[in-house]
C-alpha cells in the first residue's frame, strides 16, 4: 500500500516536472518573441520590404536578401529534391541489405548531424573556387543543397518504409513490376511524408547563416539577382550585417527582418504539419 | 503524383520566368574586403548608384585579407583594406601578373573607453596602455592601481577587439610594438557592439574598439584621451575628433583605410567615374558615418595618383603605424 503511494508521488512529481519543462521552453521562446516584435513590429512597412539596402536604417529595405533568397531557395530546391528522394528510394527499395547499406545508412544519418559551417568550407572549396562560380546564387544553392540533402533522405526513407509491406506485396501479386509498384502504390501513399521532410528541409536551409557568409553571401547588392551566376545576399545574412552595425536604427531592422524571416519559417512549418495531418487521415481509411 | 506537383512547378516556372524580366547594365564593379571600410564603400556606392543606375556594383566582406587575395586572383577589380597591402601579398600579384593602385581612404580612430561611472581616468598614456596590454601583463596586472599609482585599488577588466580583426592588428602594433603581440586574458569580439555592451556594463572596464562605435554610444561611455608619451617634446592628452585625427595629433591611434584598384580595371571607363565619385564624395560621407575624412588637398593628391596611375605600395617597405598620411602623399608626389 505505501510502496503504491510512492509510486503515485513519484508520477504526480514527474507529470510536473516535464509540464514545468514544457513551460520553461515556452516561456523563453514567447520572451524571445515579445522581444523582437516589441522593437522590429513597428519598423515592418510594404517599403520596408520593397526598398534596396541602404546606409540610412530608415531608408534601408529588404528587396535584395528577399529576392536573394527565393532564388537561392529555388534552385536549392530544383538541385536537392529529386536527388533526395531518388536516394531514398534505392536505399529503401532496391537497395540489399549488406554491411555496405550499414555503413552507408549510419554516414548519411551523420551527415544530417554535421555542422552548417563544414558544408559552407566544402561549397567554398569546390563550387565557389574549383568550379570557379564565384559568390554566386549557384554556388549558394549547391551548398545548401549538399547540406539539406542528408535530411531528405532519411525523412524519404522513413516515409517510404511507413507503407505496409501488404501494400507492395498486393501490387507485385497483381503482376506489377517493381518500379510500378514504386510509382503507383509506395510514393503516393508515402507523399504527404516526403513532402513534410522536404519543407523541413527548405525551412531549415532558409535560416542558415554560416555556410552562406562563408560562400560570400556577405555582400551590399543593390540590384535583383539577373542569373544564377550573380552575386546575391540572403535574409539571415542581412541581419547579420544589420545587427553589427554602430547605429542602433539597424538593430531596429534587424528585428523587422527577423519577424519576415519567422513569417517564412511558421509558414513553411504550418504547410508540413497540414500535409502531415491530411496524409495521416488518408492512410487511417 | 505529377498532378500534386503541378502547382509547385507552376510556381517555380513563374518565379524563372518573373526573374527573367531584367534590366540591362552596362558594367560590373566587383569590390570585396574590409569590414571597415565597408560602410564607406557602401555609402559611395549608394550615392552613386543614384547618378549611374546601370553599372552592377557589389560590395562584399571577407576581410581585408580575403579581398587582397580576391585582387591578386583578378576575382574583383577593388578591395577594401584596413591596412596596407603586405608583400606577401604584393609576391601574389607579381605572380599573377596582377598590377594595382593604392589609394588611402580616410582614417578610423582607435577609441579608449570606461565606463561612464568611473571618474578617477583622466588620460592614459601610451606606455600605461603597453603596461595593460602588452603580453607580459597577463594575469599580472589586474587593478587599476597597478597602471597608475594615484588610482584606487580596483579590480581592472579588459575589453577589446578579437584577434582577426583589423583593429586588433594595429592596436597591437601600435601601442605593444609588433603585430599580433597582446595579453589573451580579456573580454575579446570582433563585434564592437558586444564591446559596448560590456564596457557600459561593467564599472571596472577598459577598453578600445572603432570610433563609430563611440560615436553612437556616447551616453553609455567614456572617452580617454590618450597621451603619446613616446614622441619627444611637450606631451598632451589629446582626445579623438576630426581636427585632432586629420593634423595626426591622435597619434598613433589613428589608421588609415584604404582602397586597391586593379590596374588593368583602372583603365575601364566606369571605374574611372567611379573612382572620381568616390574622391569628390568621400570627405562628407566618411564623416557621417563617424570615419575621418582627409583634407580636401588630400583627397585631390589621392585623385593625382589614380589618374597617373602610380602603381605599387607606398608602405612596401616601412610602417604606416602613427604615420601622418597627408606627409606621405605629399612626399610620394
Amino acid at each position: 500500500m505505501n510502496k503504491q503511494r510512492t509510486h503515485q508521488r513519484k508520477d504526480t512529481a514527474f507529470r510536473y516536472l516535464a509540464l514545468a519543462c514544457t513551460g520553461l521552453g515556452l516561456l523563453v521562446l514567447a520572451l524571445l518573441l515579445y522581444d523582437i516584435f516589441a522593437r522590429g513590429s513597428g519598423r515592418l512597412s510594404w517599403d520596408f520590404i520593397t526598398h534596396l539596402p541602404s546606409r540610412f536604417p530608415e531608408k534601408a529595405g529588404i528587396l535584395t536578401a528577399l529576392a536573394g533568397m527565393v532564388s537561392v531557395m529555388v534552385l536549392t530546391m530544383i538541385f536537392a529534391f529529386p536527388v533526395g528522394i531518388a536516394t531514398g528510394i534505392y536505399l529503401e527499395e532496391y537497395g540489399t541489405r549488406n554491411r555496405f547499406a550499414r555503413i552507408l545508412e549510419i554516414n548519411i544519418a551523420n551527415l544530417a548531424g554535421v555542422p552548417s559551417i563544414i558544408y559552407g568550407i566544402l561549397g567554398l572549396e569546390i563550387f565557389v573556387r574549383f568550379c570557379r562560380l564565384g559568390n554566386s546564387i549557384l554556388a549558394g544553392a549547391l551548398t545548401l543543397a549538399l547540406l539539406i540533402l542528408p535530411v531528405i533522405v532519411v525523412s524519404t526513407r522513413e516515409a517510404i518504409r511507413a507503407v505496409p509491406r501488404s501494400f507492395r506485396e498486393g501490387s507485385l501479386a497483381m503482376g506489377a513490376t517493381q518500379w510500378q509498384t514504386i510509382w503507383n502504390v509506395v510514393l503516393p501513399s508515402a507523399f504527404g511524408g516526403i513532402i513534410t521532410g522536404l519543407i523541413l528541409a527548405i525551412s531549415r536551409a532558409i535560416g542558415e547563416t554560416a555556410p552562406l557568409i562563408v560562400v560570400g553571401a556577405l555582400v551590399y547588392v543593390p540590384f535583383i539577382p539577373e542569373g544564377p551566376l550573380d552575386q546575391f545576399t540572403v535574409l539571415p545574412v542581412q541581419i547579420f550585417n544589420w545587427i553589427s552595425r554602430p547605429q542602433a536604427g539597424f538593430a531596429t531592422n534587424a528585428a523587422a527582418a527577423i519577424i519576415v524571416l519567422l513569417t517564412f519559417t511558421f509558414v513553411l512549418n504550418g504547410i508540413a504539419v497540414y500535409l502531415r495531418h491530411k496524409w495521416y487521415k488518408k492512410v487511417k481509411h | 503524383m505529377i498532378k500534386k506537383l503541378a502547382p509547385f512547378l507552376f510556381i517555380v516556372f513563374t518565379i524563372l520566368l518573373l526573374s527573367a524580366c531584367f534590366k540591362a547594365y552596362r558594367s560590373k564593379i566587383r569590390i570585396d574586403g574590409s569590414s571597415t571600410v565597408y560602410p564607406v564603400t557602401e555609402a559611395v556606392a549608394e550615392e552613386y548608384r543614384a547618378e549611374h543606375g546601370d553599372v552592377k556594383l557589389t560590395v562584399g566582406v571577407s576581410g581585408t585579407g580575403g579581398g587582397l587575395r580576391k585582387l591578386a586572383r583578378h576575382e574583383i577589380e577593388i578591395a577594401n583594406a584596413s591596412r596596407p597591402i603586405s608583400r606577401g601579398e604584393i609576391g601574389l600579384c607579381r605572380k599573377n601578373g596582377v598590377e594595382f593602385i593604392e589609394l588611402p581612404v580616410c582614417y578610423d580612430g582607435i577609441v579608449i573607453v570606461v565606463n561612464p561611472e568611473n571618474d578617477f581616468v583622466d588620460y592614459l598614456s601610451v606606455s600605461e596602455l603597453k603596461k595593460i596590454w602588452e603580453p607580459a601583463a597577463q594575469g599580472r596586472i589586474r587593478t587599476w592601481k597597478q597602471v597608475r599609482d594615484t588610482w584606487p585599488d580596483k579590480p581592472l577588466h579588459l575589453y577589446g577587439a578579437g584577434t582577426s580583426s583589423g583593429t586588433y592588428d594595429y592596436f597591437t602594433e601600435a601601442i605593444n610594438g609588433t603585430a599580433h603581440s597582446s595579453r589573451g586574458d580579456y573580454t575579446a569580439s570582433e563585434d564592437d557592439n558586444v564591446l559596448v555592451q560590456g564596457v557600459s556594463g561593467d564599472r571596472h572596464a577598459l577598453g578600445y574598439f572603432g570610433l563609430a562605435y563611440y560615436l553612437e554610444n556616447k551616453n553609455i561611455l567614456r572617452l580617454i584621451p590618450v597621451k603619446n608619451d613616446r614622441v619627444a617634446g611637450p606631451q598632451e592628452a589629446v582626445y579623438p575628433n576630426d581636427s585632432t585625427i586629420m593634423q595626426g595629433l591622435y597619434s598613433p591611434l589613428a589608421r588609415p583605410e584604404f582602397m586597391y584598384v586593379n590596374l588593368e580595371a583602372a583603365k575601364r571607363e566606369e571605374v574611372k567615374e567611379f573612382i572620381r565619385f568616390y574622391m569628390q564624395h568621400a570627405g562628407k560621407l566618411v564623416r557621417e558615418l563617424g570615419y575621418i575624412p582627409f583634407p580636401e588637398q588630400g583627397y585631390r593628391l589621392i585623385q593625382q595618383r589614380f589618374d597617373a596611375q602610380h602603381r605599387g605600395s607606398l608602405f612596401e617597405h616601412r610602417s604606416h603605424v602613427g604615420m601622418n598620411m597627408m606627409d606621405f602623399l605629399k612626399e610620394a608626389e
